[in-house]
């Protein structure tokens, strides 16, 4: 069998970004739009991670623990607003979230 | 046939099956993602995100990192997601499992993404040769360790990671501030 190479789990992460690509771009609900967020983080910590194995260091890694915390920080922030939305307008449709839409 | 998998650099020996291992894990991952993005039902979204989590820390213990796995799933599989479900049970309505999953831009969405797609295929196709076929081996036994010294420094010197990681702390406490007094209804 082929070995399983850097360009490998580039392609599973690329794929992994694209899907969360379509989920923010096409969900209404803002939780899954979250979620896809995260998603797409994921795939960006999978790509630093197999860096960090092709070139051998551990810089990838660190860069990856970083990312994860970007990604709690903005998983409470933005559940936060998405609460405090929901307490005034009854809605968690991106498409009803148009306050600022002149 | 059992080499150990925390042996050093040079070894030559391979762990055994990665080939399946990885496709195992590449597809749950990309499996259960594609059932995020499609359920109508948010928790089912949430509890299939748990599931390429899982995959994907299962893909960093295939890349010699078993920190960044532990702290994956720890930190998402057992923080966020938790988060997630919270608000899920808070702000779930009766209508939003009748009406419809996607807006009514999702063909322009989707053509965006193809593009997107597009470009990675191209990029990939044409940049394989980029990618070193080289497969390093890193210290598996000392990662935490080794880790722990780029982030904290050694010996009384500050590493490399040590004022990222401050200001790693107090972007958290920020955060924590800031969902805090969103939530409240008084302050």
């Amino acid at each position: 069998m082929v070995p399983i190479t850097t360009f490998h789990y580039l392609v599973v992460a690329a794929a992994l970004f694209v899907l969360g690509v379509i989920g923010v771009l096409t969900r209404r609900n803002v939780v899954i739009v979250l979620m896809s967020i995260e998603l797409i983080l994921n795939a960006v910590n999978l790509n630093l991670v197999a860096f960090s194995r092709m070139w051998g260091n551990l810089h990838g890694q660190l860069f990856a623990i970083f990312v994860t915390v970007d990604a709690a920080a903005e998983a409470a922030v933005g559940l936060g607003i998405l609460i405090a939305f929901f307490r005034n307008k009854e809605t968690i449709n991106v498409d009803e979230i148009d306050l600022l839409k002149w | 046939m059992n080499p150990g998998l925390n042996s050093t650099v040079n070894a030559g020996m391979a762990p055994v099956a990665t080939p399946f291992f990885f496709y195992l894990l590449a597809g749950l991952a990309v499996g259960s993602g594609l059932l995020v993005i499609t359920r109508r039902n948010a928790v089912h979204s949430a509890l299939a995100l748990i599931v390429t989590l899982l995959a994907v820390a299962g893909l960093y213990l295939m890349l010699y990192a078993p920190f960044v796995a532990g702290v994956q799933i720890i930190v998402y599989a057992g923080g966020i997601m938790v988060l997630f479900l919270f608000v899920i049970m808070l702000v779930n309505i009766e209508r939003s499992s009748k009406d419809r999953r996607f807006n009514r831009m999702w063909p322009v969405g989707l053509g965006a993404a193809s593009a997107l797609l597009a470009l990675f295929v191209s990029a990939f196709v044409k940049g394989k040769a980029l990618f070193p076929d080289r497969l390093m081996s890193l210290p598996e036994s000392s990662n935490t360790q080794q880790i722990a010294i780029m982030l904290y420094g050694e010996a009384g010197k500050m590493g490399p990671y040590t004022f990222a990681f401050e200001v790693a702390s107090l972007l958290l406490l920020v955060a924590i501030l800031g969902a805090v007094i969103m939530t409240k209804k008084k302050i």
